[in-house]
């Protein structure tokens, strides 16, 4: 049988593509080292062995220990790392940022390794807290391989890494939970612990949302800093949009600026923003609005409006999906009436929303078309357990016939066997 | 009124010689003879999927995206059509349930044997076709249970050696479930079952009539030794009229099961979703599908489910031919096949359990 390669196609080209394939492959391989033959028998901090260093990304990508060290790899014993070799040796933690900037900072560079990757991380780096400080002579704080890890360093998105969604705020915590480290600071360090209790941590660590919020997504991660008071609710729209631009138009934030509030953080909280309940626009140990308003005042009784519409339309949507499961467990087919209590459902998240507006009338509106809705399913569900009952009760009349009809043929059988007997001898069939 | 018709009748088609076999038709009688009902329950309820299935074609439409609504439709819409769906479904399960005893009381009262061979084998052909009705039928509402559980189903198929892929293929009509299989599906539920049952009942039936109804050897044997204790019975009226006292008790049992449980509709199949925990097909063949789950992946040399699905070919074929073994055995060739009903009876009931109970 003929194959393209016995059928011409040159095999000095097949050749040639092999060759340049090996070493293309080989440019891409690391190159023979001889450090980690020693620091691989090194005690920490010195330590670094091929397990761990086969693990880095840097390393998988064909980078050995003197792009970053300096000196010969290539080289047995010290002359490996003499000075003529270009050995660095240990970097200074003030240098580290700039150092990997080298190629962090070069758009042409790390296209060649990773053309969506940015290029800003030093820049950005220079704004933060961390950075200026860093300038300043403090070599406490962060620098890039206190958060991506060292001769380990793997990309973000893989899970074990330190700055993976799940991992990142444990990795801030470290120092910024640490009391002592963190002396002189003058910032708490309750964070982690006051994010471990968030609606945001739980919607990372149980229902496994890797988009939601975590230190970096408010605070930046290479140009880490606090939102400030006016950007608080620039960071909260990232995500909640709808709330923030209720807010904008409202009353609130210019109250909330003249009194130098940080917005949203107000009502939600920061670090252990907890999940919303009705309960933040009542008078109770939940209660917000309250903190400021006196009772009895405008605000105060728009408050109670909007608190009165939402308690109201909860109510009817929860009556309805009561109503439905009834019918459903009876084995009505309710499932168009639960498609449209969904939208019942929506309504009432609208109105939680429009709540930002703080203007009653605007709830209002959505209250009334949720409470419309909730009733027509309600009504549906309803209609459903009336059938219901019909069924059952032409059932009990069906099978009241049925049971006469039984009795009428069990005398008639009866009768005619009375009259004529039921059995006879017979000849056996075959 | 009914003289007048019966006149008419007669004048053209002699209505006494017509009905004459009916008339002369006896049934034995003795104490095991309510086991006879079984059949005639199964024929009733095949009558009832027949006019029912009618109903549900007035609106049903087999389509990958109409399938399920005009279902629904049928459920909240139609008049009646909620009962007319329900005891379609309920019928269909409780035939195969009579059908499945019916075959066993044959297969224990020995009324398989010489010269009822063809009336068996049509009889087991006749319940393989119900199980095929069965699994057509299932995937017809378009539901997310229905879908993927003929996944399943249809993936199994194709692990039959060298025809598997290719009926695999078949049924599907593509590599995958999906609209096509459904009209296929129909196809084979409303069309080619239906013509083929029709074809094999009537068979079934004629063979019944020409043989008449089986004695149990135990009976048989007492009569044979004292023939003045031998009894039969008119099959008209009298044991007509308490086969409709059968029928008509399997009506209230259908009509109440349709009112108080009726028939659930599910979610509609959606292709792209992951396949929902608890996939499980009907539960007369749960006891195979649970077979298959717990063979191992190999056994020696051979793939485990190929395996286990050459067994169940195989002992569907040989059961098939039981009363040949029977018949070849003499005495203890009727103990083999008690024993082998024995055997698979407790199989069959002891898997579905076991498949209902396992997560």
């Amino acid at each position: 049988m003929d194959t393209w390669l016995n059928n011409g196609f040159p095999r000095s080209l097949i050749l040639l593509l092999t060759i340049v394939c090996v070493c293309v492959g080989g440019a891409r391989a690391q190159a023979p080292s001889t450090c980690l033959d020693c620091h691989a028998a090194l005690d920490p901090p010195l330590q670094v062995t091929q397990a761990q260093f086969s693990q880095d990304i840097h390393a998988q990508e064909g980078l050995t220990c003197a792009s970053c060290h300096g000196g010969d790899p290539t080289k047995a014993d010290m002359d490996a790392m003499s000075k003529a070799a270009g050995f660095r040796g240990k970097i200074q933690r003030n240098q580290i940022p700039e150092l990997c900037g080298r190629c962090h900072s070069d758009g042409a560079f790390m296209r060649k390794y990773n053309p969506s990757l940015r290029t800003d991380q030093l820049a950005q780096y220079k704004t933060s807290v961390h950075g200026k400080r860093l300038v300043q002579g403090d070599t406490k704080v962060a620098v890039c391989i206190d958060c991506h890890g060292v001769h380990d360093l793997r990309p973000a998105s893989d899970p074990r890494s330190q700055i993976s969604p799940l991992n990142v705020a444990k990795t801030c915590s470290r120092c910024h939970s640490d009391a002592e480290y963190m002396r002189g600071y003058g910032i708490p360090t309750d964070q982690y612990a006051n994010y471990n209790r968030s609606v945001h941590h739980e919607a990372m660590t149980v229902r496994g949302d890797l988009s939601a919020p975590t230190c970096p997504t408010c605070h930046g991660n290479h140009g880490a800093a606090p939102p400030g008071i006016d950007s608080v609710k620039n960071v909260c729209a990232n995500c909640h949009v709808f709330q923030a631009q209720m807010y904008d138009k409202s009353t609130h934030k210019a109250a909330f600026q003249s009194a130098s509030l940080p917005g949203c953080v107000v009502c939600h909280s920061n670090h252990d923003v907890s999940l919303p309940t009705d309960a933040k626009l009542g008078t109770g140990s939940e209660a917000v609005c309250m903190r400021c308003h006196k009772p009895g005042d405008i605000c105060d009784q728009a408050r109670a409006k909007m608190l009165q519409d939402l308690t109201q339309l909860d109510g009817a949507v929860k009556a309805a999906d009561r109503v439905l499961n009834v019918a459903e467990s009876s084995g009505m087919e309710v499932s168009e009436a639960r498609t449209e209590q969904d939208q019942a459902r929506d309504s009432l998240t609208k109105a939680r929303v429009t709540i930002h507006s703080f203007k009653t009338e605007l709830v209002e509106q959505d209250i009334q078309a949720g409470l419309k809705i909730a009733a027509k399913t309600q009504a549906e569900g309803q209609a459903a357990l009336a059938e219901r009952d019909r069924r059952r009760r032409g059932l009990g009349l069906s099978l009241g016939i049925i049971l006469v009809v039984l009795l009428g043929l069990l005398l008639y059988i009866r009768q005619i066997e009375s009259n004529s007997g039921k059995v006879g001898t017979a000849e056996l069939h075959r | 009124m009914f003289a007048t018709l019966r006149k008419w009748i007669d004048e053209r088609f002699d209505w006494a010689a017509l009905t004459a076999p009916l008339r002369k038709k006896t049934v034995p009688a003795h104490d095991l003879s309510y086991w006879y009902f079984l059949g005639g329950i199964t024929l009733f309820l095949f009558g009832i999927q027949v006019c029912t299935g009618i109903l549900l074609l007035l609106y049903y439409r087999p389509s990958a995206t109409e399938a399920f609504e005009s279902v629904q439709y049928i459920m909240t819409r139609v008049q009646f059509g909620w009962l007319v769906r329900s005891i379609h479904s309920w019928a269909a399960n409780l035939m195969i349930f009579t059908a499945f005893c019916h075959m066993f009381s044959v297969l224990f009262l020995g009324a398989y044997r010489k010269p009822r061979e063809l009336t068996w084998i049509s009889g087991m052909l006749l319940l393989f076709l119900a199980m095929g009705f069965g699994f057509s039928g299932y995937l017809l509402p378009w539901n997310t249970l229905a879908f993927f559980a003929t996944k399943v189903g249809t993936e199994i198929t194709g692990q039959v050696p060298i025809i598997g892929h290719g009926l695999k293929v078949f049924l599907r009509g593509g590599e995958d479930v999906t609209g096509a299989t459904l009209t296929r599906f129909f196809g084979f539920h409303v069309a080619l079952l239906p013509g083929l049952t029709v074809l094999l009942l009537l068979t079934h039936l004629a063979l019944v009539q020409y043989f008449g109804m089986s004695v149990p050897p135990a009976v048989e044997a007492r009569w044979k030794a004292s023939p003045s204790e031998a009894r039969q019975m008119k099959f008209f009226p009298n044991f007509f009229l308490r086969e409709l006292m059968a029928w008509y008790i399997a009506l209230g049992v259908l009509g109440a099961l349709a009112a108080i449980l009726p028939w659930e509709l599910g979610t509609k199949a959606d292709p792209f979703a992951p396949a929902p925990a608890g996939i499980r097909p009907e539960w007369y063949f749960m006891f195979m599908f649970q077979t298959l789950k717990k063979i191992p992946a190999k056994v020696w040399f051979a793939d485990g489910d190929v395996l286990g699905i050459l067994a169940f070919g195989v002992a569907g074929i040989l059961w098939l031919l039981l009363p040949f073994f029977d018949q070849a055995g003499g005495r203890r060739g009727r103990r083999l096949v008690l024993g082998a009903g024995i055997f698979a009876l407790s199989y069959i009931i002891a898997m579905t359990i076991y498949g209902y109970m396992a997560k």
